[in-house]
């Protein structure tokens, strides 16, 4: 069986994230860039179906900064190929653009089954995973914890709120947005990572048109306002005494004074 | 191409209160562009009779969407839209709406904003605005054509405002092709029982990836006993196995509306706000001055948890 | 009277042992009888590991169990890891791989140079490239600093953020664009966590009051990362002596001095097999020399009861005890007493060797934690600081005052801390 997971690189949350002088994006230039969270799960789903079921795992990443990073990282533990999109995109914010790029990259790349994480941090128009199962034609579902196989079709379990789950026998080939799997993502001791990015090749497609975007951005802005929190100052015993002040007065104490 | 649709969300029979959310910003929105209101029910035309918000119910009847499937649901969706060409369809940015919003966009070419908590009307034409970055920008964004599809975060809109009471014109529908195709429906998995039920409880604290370790959980445990409360966490910290499904807060774990939500360690994240911004006395605690949570609490305290949660022990035993 | 011997004697016919002709019964030993059924593979397995040869020359005399911190609150040391793994455990998949703290207390006493520093490290890295089980927090510590040069996971361009507020101009070495005396390097601890922050302003301000000639790398700072190629990760390691060394090299400085004695160890050991050769002093030994125009300015008597805890990185395996004290000896008003496990015998904090992000993992395995022993420890000496000198420290310390219900007994102090009191309080 051979699985293919799509990495997406975003914005890294570490950084203050600065507006552009327009108010119409992040200041991109002093942005660092880190592999979408959620799709390392899915990497991790596809090695532990690697491990399980003898499934080879090939790694796909449009060509966004520091994606080899990525892409060397996941050969480090343990995928078998690696892949990347190149061309004249400066940046995919949009699902639908990356979906555009990487729908012809997946369809000469061996895959039954395509995964990625179910979102990402800046997925303004909509989740990845359930774009490409409709450019491509195959089934999706979103929000996967975990994936088993049985014969030729994967038996996959959805999450909904509250904890509440339910299982789908998905038929092949199939997208899945992946939230988490049954283990961690695994860590790549940092020797394999350079060892390998020396020892292996990414090969490098090249992405074809991209639709302009159906959605006209008119502001970026951050969050003010609102109801914002009363700030309570001061050593944290003082901290303390405050707030149980606070808590007596909205009758929020339980216990009297023992 | 007219009217405002709203795709009400139910899960085991029992409708979300995203529903009404939907439904009550529905009724705005519809009345600020003088069309109607439309709310799909798929699957459970029972449910019909709740949106008296509405000036028309669509109950899709068709046996195949009793039980949640993406494929059937998206089918029937797609259809709706194609039919009746609402101007904004607004469906939830939840485990459901994932799949359909996304799908029904690629399919009828509809331009799609999610994780939505605001929308108006500017000079006639809708603007969405989006929580991206954990929470850390908001973006404005404008369909380019006349029509849209919007994922709107849960807890955005009051429900109230979608609890209304009314006659609305009812429509039966059995549509084709509402088949679940690649994506057979074998069982539901309830959540581990046995433990608290922390949607009842009047007092939380919740933990967030501050914590760092499992081991500090026993500090803020500490203090949750000390309020006579329970402990509650947001999606990392059980992601990590450090405390079971059943106290996960947020937008994939517990909607709570405690009287009290102590948030220690807790950035703020959407996902996370969803489960909790009902809450009656938000207080949180994070070493981050400009951690989202401060946005949602009703007072915040820039420190070390480390420090300020044995404080507080310490202060309530006396 | 004889005992019976049971069991048949072997002779050899022919035997040269170095060109010296023993044939004849010189040379007879008895059969060799099987008087355990477990099999050496696995012991030769782990002594076939570069850096982990003197695993197999252990003969269970146990000195090591009687030092070993770890023992005194749990089941531990070199003579029972090789007992265990004698009888078949897969130390590469044992929790009791991640338990040293790499103290050096059993090295000090083992007849045969048993060398769990060196042990260590390479059974732990063949473990992580092996795919073997990593604590997760472990795991996180080691991610963010690949990722970021910190195992907080901090920003990069903010490790420097602490000058603002240090009270005193702090200059950096890329905008000074000068030779200085003392090129500083600061730590991650020491720049990013809070009570480390703390004892980086009071290292500032007393450099300064001393005249000394002084800045730091700022933001260039990348960790030196010992904990994590003691942990098995030696590649991270490498990765950030390059990193430090290139911009080490980039500047000209007469002497590195640290802020701790881990960064200590690696700059000292580690570094000049990676083309980084500096003169690098423990800010405790670098202060010794001053002592006498440092008298003059630590004015303020603290009046105060102080122990101090011998870093196992500064004291056993750098063999400096002294510094620190004569230090605290000159400020006023300090009255010094010691624990019973001090110099030579000190207790290790349980920081090192990658304990610092190991504690989630240990309190499994452990009835306490090494820093909540050190510190009822200190408590008993009636002392009311404990006086440290590593940034792993203060934090371990205090949190380790509050969990064994020592707070307002015992307070944790960097010496530098009370350096700076006694000269600006």
């Amino acid at each position: 069986m051979d699985v293919l997971v799509v990495l997406r690189q975003v914005p890294d949350l570490v950084e203050d994230l600065e507006l552009n002088a327009a108010g119409t994006d992040l200041e991109r230039d002093s942005l660092k860039y880190v592999l979408n969270e959620f799709d390392d799960w899915a990497l991790e789903q596809a090695l532990l179906l690697k491990e399980k079921n003898g499934a080879l795992v090939t790694v796909l990443a449009p060509d966004l900064p520091e994606a080899d990073t990525s892409l060397y990282t996941a050969l480090a533990k343990g995928a078998d190929r690696a892949a990347k999109v190149s061309g004249d995109f400066v940046l995919t914010r949009s699902s639908h653009a990356l979906a555009d790029i990487l729908a012809p990259a997946i369809r000469v790349l061996p895959h039954d089954v395509v995964l990625t994480g179910v979102q990402s941090a800046e997925d303004l128009d909509g989740q990845l995973a359930v774009l490409l199962g409709s450019y491509l034609g195959y089934p999706a579902v979103s929000v996967v914890t975990d994936v088993a196989v049985d014969g030729s079709s994967l038996i996959v379990r959805k999450e909904f709120a509250g904890g509440l789950c339910a299982e789908y026998e998905v038929a092949l080939p199939c997208v899945l947005g992946i939230q988490a799997a049954v283990r961690t993502p695994r860590y790549a001791p940092v020797s394999r990572v350079r060892a390998v990015s020396k020892e292996k090749k990414i090969e490098v497609l090249s992405a074809g048109g991209i639709r302009e975007s159906d959605l006209r951005i008119v502001a970026f802005r951050k969050p003010e306002g609102g109801r914002r929190a009363d700030m309570i100052t001061g050593d944290p015993d003082s901290v303390a005494q405050q707030i149980v002040a606070i808590l007596r007065q909205r009758g929020l104490l339980k216990r009297s004074s023992e | 191409m007219a009217g405002v649709m709203v795709l009400a969300e139910h899960l085991n029979g029992v409708l979300a209160d995203l529903s009404f959310e939907l439904a009550g910003k529905g009724r705005a929105m519809a009345d600020a562009l003088a069309e109607p209101l439309d709310v799909a029910v798929l699957g459970a035309p029972t449910l019909a009779s709740e949106f008296g918000v509405a000036d028309r119910v669509i109950a899709v009847t068709n046996t195949t969407l009793e039980v949640y499937s993406p494929t059937a649901y998206r089918a029937a969706l797609a259809q709706l839209i194609r039919e009746y060409q609402p101007r904004l369809v607004l469906v939830g940015n939840t485990s459901i709406g994932m799949d359909l919003a996304a799908a029904v966009s690629a399919e009828l070419s509809l331009p799609l904003v999610s994780y939505c908590t605001g929308l108006r009307i500017d000079d006639g034409q809708i603007v969405a605005t989006a929580q991206l970055y954990g929470g850390k920008v908001l973006v404005d964004a404008l369909p380019a054509t006349d029509h849209c599809i919007v994922a709107v975060l849960a807890g955005s809109f009051p429900a109230d405002a979608g609890r209304r009471p009314g006659q609305p014109s009812i429509e039966r529908r059995e549509l084709a092709g509402v088949t679940s195709g690649g994506i057979r429906f074998r069982r539901l998995i309830q959540p581990e029982a046995g433990d608290v039920d922390i949607t009842r409880q009047d007092i939380l604290v919740s933990v967030g990836r501050g914590i760092q370790s499992q081991e500090n959980l026993e500090g803020v445990e500490e203090l949750a006993r000390a309020l006579g409360g329970e402990l509650c966490a947001s999606r990392p910290i059980v992601d990590n196995g450090w405390l079971p499904k059943s106290r996960q807060v947020g937008k994939s774990g517990l909607t709570v509306r405690p009287r009290l939500y102590l948030a220690v360690g807790v950035s703020g994240a959407p996902e996370h706000l969803e489960g909790m911004r009902g809450a009656e006395c938000i207080i949180a605690v994070n070493s981050d001055p400009s951690a989202p949570i401060f946005e949602v609490a009703d007072y915040g305290v820039v420190a070390d948890l480390f420090e300020i949660v044995p404080a507080l022990t310490d202060r309530l035993k006396q | 009277m004889t005992v019976p011997i049971k069991g048949s004697y072997v002779q050899k016919e022919q035997a040269v042992v170095e060109g010296i002709d023993v044939s004849g019964h010189w040379n007879r030993m008895f059969q060799q009888r099987s008087i355990f059924e477990y099999t050496p593979e696995q012991i030769e397995a782990i002594a076939a590991i570069p850096g982990a040869e003197s695993f197999a020359y252990c003969y269970q005399c146990g000195k090591c169990t009687g030092v070993c911190p770890v023992d005194i609150v749990g089941d531990y040391g070199p003579r029972k890891l090789y007992r265990e793994v004698q009888t078949g455990v897969d130390l590469f998949s044992s929790p009791d791989l991640w338990l040293c703290t790499t103290c050096m207390n059993c090295l000090r006493v083992c007849p045969k140079a048993v060398d769990l520093i060196k042990i260590m490290p390479a059974v732990r890295e063949v473990a992580i490239n092996q795919g073997k089980f990593v604590p997760s927090e472990l795991q996180k510590a080691l991610e963010n600093t690949a990722r970021y040069g910190n195992p907080l996971g901090e920003n990069p361009r903010k490790r420097a953020d602490w000058i603002k507020e240090a009270g005193v101009p702090v200059s950096i070495m890329a905008q000074l664009k000068r030779p200085v005396d003392v090129l500083w390097y600061v730590s991650s601890y020491t720049s990013y966590h809070p009570r480390g922050k703390d004892a980086a302003r009071a290292m500032a301000r007393v450099f300064t009051a001393l005249g000394v000639d002084w800045a730091i790398l700022g933001n260039e700072e990348r960790d030196d990362a010992d904990s994590m190629r003691l942990a098995g990760e030696k590649g991270l390691f490498e990765m950030l002596a390059e990193q430090n060394i290139a911009t080490f090299n980039k500047y000209s400085f007469r002497k590195l001095v640290v802020s701790g004695p881990h960064e200590l160890n690696a700059f000292k050991r580690f570094y000049p097999a990676y083309g980084g050769t500096y003169p690098v002093e423990h800010y405790t030994q670098f202060l010794r020399p001053h002592l006498p125009r440092l008298r003059d300015l630590l004015r303020k008597p603290l009046n105060l009861r102080v122990t101090f805890h011998d870093p196992c990185y500064l004291g056993r395996h750098h063999g400096e005890y002294e510094a620190p004290r004569e230090l605290l000896a000159a400020i006023p008003g300090v009255e010094l007493v010691e624990m019973g496990r001090c110099r030579q015998n000190g207790y290790c904090c349980g920081g090192g060797g990658g304990g610092m992000w190991l504690d989630s993992f240990a309190r499994d395995h452990l009835k306490l934690r090494l820093s909540d022993r050190r510190v009822i420890e200190a408590v008993e000496t009636g002392a009311e600081v404990l006086a440290v000198c590593c940034p792993f420290e203060v934090s371990r310390f205090e949190d380790s005052v509050k969990a064994t219900g020592n707070e307002g007994k015992l307070i944790v102090r960097d010496i530098i801390e009370l350096l700076d009191d006694s000269m600006h309080g």
